[in-house]
């Protein structure tokens, strides 16, 4: 019998080396498969649950918004802004000429129906919620939507025209399920 | 080794035998449940039948609060069938933009509407006694699924000599052998649509396995999880031991 | 202990400026580890294994729950039903509970079979002692959080306990509770300190290893370590050993997750809490029962309580109360005999636990509580001078040696 000493001995000599060798690799592959699979469980947990998925969509009734007016609901926690443009906000909004657009995009690709505005209502900058909504609420030099954490501007179709944020506000999915209401999501 | 596993499990199994006292006194008739070991699943068929009883009979005055309208789609219910179900109760929501609160049918995402708006109310119209919330009946009752079944199907005349309060009923199996529900299963009290007989055992099985899957909607995917991480561990343990063996062949 | 030579630049550099990689170099990789431990000092490791994984579902677990009174049990059930595995991590966590247990038991029944308390292990003894105390604290607080009738009128038995005390009984009881009753600030106070404790507990684990890595492990022969020949490193010999323990255990401990899950569970805590309704048959989990037994066979309130505690507390005396100069009890024949008798006078009490206190269960957990009390207090102290122990072997290396031939 071979006296072990206190260090471990050479993996490569002696009749068992290349043997200990494989089933070393297999068995520490193995086992860090199984590690990474552990692991999935807990990081999955911190998602979306079931109950939460199940509350995506949100109904809203529009028939009480009048024209030049907007509302807020609610949908998956985050604000959504829906505006009855006037005319003349169609009009402003379909007229920019995408020059002008940090993200060029046509108005009339950000709406189902013109008079109708849906917007999440985030500012794509870091997150804050932009003024706008209210009659008295500054609306920011394109008459849109104005955030006032860091000074970025939208326009009458939620587009970014001046200040930090990179993208324009983001129309999320939705339908029209009779001329005046429309299901978010 | 075998003494390492030995010891704990006598330990666990003295002691886990110790709540089986609460029952009537009869002893509870063991059935066999399609989910029953390590491969038992939940058969879909028999859990929408069970439902069925459940939603025609037992939600008359029992909750299931536990359980939302959408889980019903995992035992076979269609989006329409579901949003049918949902649909039948109304569940208070609000307030609106006028400020007041209204009633709205359910939605999927409602959890199942309780049949009496609280306790109390539950109370007053069953004679003072409560229905429970039967979400987690089986988990809840020691001999779990055999005992809900035994106890739907352990309802006798009334021996001499035995003293039953007034609207009580006798039953062989639930504490004190008096139980304010009244015998709930009789021989076609449903008609299912797959076609099976409705004798009053179908029928207490049926709604017994839905009930074993409202308190434990999670089995099936735990046990065949399960089976892939057992089938793992023993390739795992084996290579630790092989690799244990090779290491230690110089020490002795 | 030389500091060992790192190759890597970047860990000889941190090395240099904080020991970090040789702490782990000496603590885990040439920790010279007599080299005929046995199977039962696999239950250490798993132990701290038991700990990580309770500490990690816990946390994620916590990230769900709700500590309220009208929220918490159904927090709970929206982790079995919505929450992503949800139900794999509290039941590991429910399970995981019980395994811990039956780990430090194992640990703690084999420290006495081999004598390990004895010096120079007191200290390493006494904070294996503080990590169980901490341990049954964490449970019992734990198992409140669930909310169900067993966790109320768990924490409504136990807390009441305090009223034992002479004059600020009450006082003492009702400052735990927050209130007049277990109710919601007893339930957020329950989650706050449940969350605290496990990571006394694992500081009190970094202190236990600190102690054994300074005393050395004890070993099957009772004998210390004389020099090289009695070692080897611990890595790989015994990380290899220690991971196919942990794999044996996962095959164990997974079974009961995935199969049996409610085994060790009271059906009555899948009813929501009632303070209006007290269960029939109320019973701590399982791991309590023999101290629960030890309260219950004392027919006095404060002298229960005391008893109760005092069962974990002459553990503390241990080292002392055995005078024997041997350690292992395989070279001590009448000690065996006796050992294999307290761990039954206690698999007794455990049972004697979970009955209800009437009829015979009376009498038989008064005598396994005298016994408990007896062994720890006269037997052990007049074992050491009346026994006469087998002959040692001269080192570790001979035992491993004569056990070959």
């Amino acid at each position: 019998m071979a006296q072990p000493s206190s260090t471990p001995p050479d993996d490569n000599k002696g009749p068992n080396g290349p043997r200990r060798d494989f089933l070393l690799i297999a068995t520490s592959a193995v086992g860090a498969v199984g590690t990474a699979l552990a692991l999935w469980p807990f990081v999955h947990s911190m998602n979306p649950a079931a109950d939460t998925l199940a509350l995506s969509t949100t109904e809203v009734d529009l028939s009480k918004v009048a024209e030049g007016m907007s509302i807020t609901v609610t949908w998956q926690g985050k604000p959504v802004f829906v505006r009855h443009r006037t005319a003349d906000e169609i009009k402003q909004a379909a007229e920019t000429p995408m020059a002008d657009l940090r993200d060029p995009k046509n108005d009339k690709d950000r709406v189902q129906k013109a008079e109708w505005l849906v917007l999440i209502g985030v500012c794509t900058h870091l997150g804050c919620i932009p003024l706008g909504q209210k009659a008295a609420d500054p609306k920011g030099d394109f008459g849109g939507w104005f955030c006032p954490c860091h000074g970025s501007h939208y326009d009458t179709s939620g587009r970014i025209r001046k200040g930090p944020a990179p993208l324009n506000l983001p129309v999320p999915k939705y339908t029209f399920l009779t001329d005046t209401s429309i299901r978010i999501g | 080794m075998l003494r390492t596993i030995l010891i704990p499990a006598a330990l666990a199994f003295g002691l886990a035998a110790t709540p089986a006292l609460a029952s009537g006194g009869a002893p509870l008739t063991k059935q066999s449940w399609s989910w029953d070991g390590v491969f038992g699943a939940y058969d879909q068929a028999q859990l929408k039948r069970g439902f069925q009883v459940f939603h025609e009979v037992c939600s008359n005055c029992h909750g299931l609060k536990l359980v939302a309208y959408r889980n019903l789609k995992v035992i076979g219910l269609s989006e329409e069938e579901a949003k049918a179900v949902a649909g039948e109760r109304e569940v208070k929501d609000g307030p609106n933009d006028e400020g007041e609160m209204f009633n709205r049918p359910g939605k999927l995402s409602d959890h199942y509407i309780p049949p009496f708006a609280n306790d109390q109310a539950a109370r007053v119209s069953n004679n003072g006694a409560l229905p429970p919330d039967l979400s987690l009946i089986t988990k809840a009752r020691v001999g779990g699924p055999d005992y809900v079944y035994s106890l739907l199907m352990g309802y006798a005349d009334t021996p001499e000599g035995f003293t039953l309060n007034d609207g009580m009923n006798y039953n062989k199996i639930f504490a004190g052998n008096q139980i304010g529900m009244a015998p709930p299963i009789a021989d076609d009290l449903v008609t299912y649509a797959d076609g099976t007989k409705a004798s009053a055992d179908q029928i207490a099985k049926d709604v017994v396995s839905f009930l074993n899957w409202a308190a434990e909607p999670e089995m099936d995917a735990r046990k065949s999880m399960g089976l892939k991480v057992m089938l793992f561990l023993l390739l795992l343990t084996g290579l630790f031991y092989a690799l244990k063996r090779k290491i230690w062949a110089d020490v002795h | 202990m030389s500091a060992p030579a790192f190759d890597n630049k970047i860990i000889k550099w941190i090395d240099e400026r904080l020991p970090l990689f040789t702490m782990l170099e000496h603590s885990t990789t040439s920790y010279p580890t007599p080299k005929n431990l046995n199977y039962w000092w696999n239950f250490g490791s798993l132990a701290l294994f038991a700990l990580v994984i309770m500490i990690l579902t816990g946390i994620f677990l916590a990230m769900s729950y709700t500590p309220h009174v009208s929220m918490a049990f159904d927090s709970v059930e929206r982790i079995m039903r919505d929450v992503n595995y949800g139900w794999l991590l509290r039941y590991l966590h429910m399970n995981g509970a019980s395994f811990f247990f039956i780990c430090v038991y194992i640990h703690i029944f084999r420290g006495m079979y081999y004598g390990s308390y004895k010096a120079p292990r007191e200290i390493l003894w006494w904070l294996g002692l503080l990590i169980l105390l901490a341990m049954m604290a964490t449970a019992f607080l734990g198992y409140v959080l669930p909310w169900g009738q067993m966790s109320f009128w768990g924490a409504t038995v136990i807390t009441n306990l305090f009223s034992a005390v002479p004059v600020v009984g009450d006082f003492i009881v009702t400052w735990l509770w927050g209130g007049f009753a277990v109710d919601n600030p007893t339930l957020n106070r329950f989650f706050s300190l449940h969350y605290l404790l496990p990571f006394v507990i694992f500081a009190l684990v970094a202190l236990h290893l600190i102690a054994l890595h300074t005393s050395k492990s004890s070993n099957p022969s009772g004998i210390e370590i004389k020099g090289p020949q009695d070692t080897i490193a611990f890595h790989p010999y015994y990380t290899i050993k220690d991971l196919y323990g942990v794999g044996v255990f996962l095959l164990v401990f997974l079974g009961f997750v995935f199969y049996a899950p409610n085994f060790f569970g009271e059906p009555d805590n899948y009813i929501p809490a009632n303070p209006m309704v007290t269960p029939t048959h109320i019973v701590p989990e399982w791991y309590f029962l023999p101290f629960y037994a030890i309260l219950r066979a004392i027919p006095d309130k404060l002298g229960g309580v005391i008893a109760m505690f005092g069962a974990i507390i002459v553990l503390f005396a241990l080292p002392w109360l055995d005078s024997s100069k041997v350690k292992s009890g395989r070279f001590r024949p009448v000690f065996k005999w006796f050992f294999w008798l307290f761990l039954v006078d206690c698999v007794v009490l455990g049972w004697v636990g979970g009955k209800p206190a009437e009829g015979h269960y009376i009498p038989i957990g008064q005598a396994a509580t005298a016994w408990y009390f007896l062994h720890l207090v006269v037997v052990l102290p007049l074992l050491g001078r009346l026994e006469k122990p087998l002959a040692l072997p001269a080192s570790i290396s001979a035992s491993v040696l004569k056990e070959k031939a």
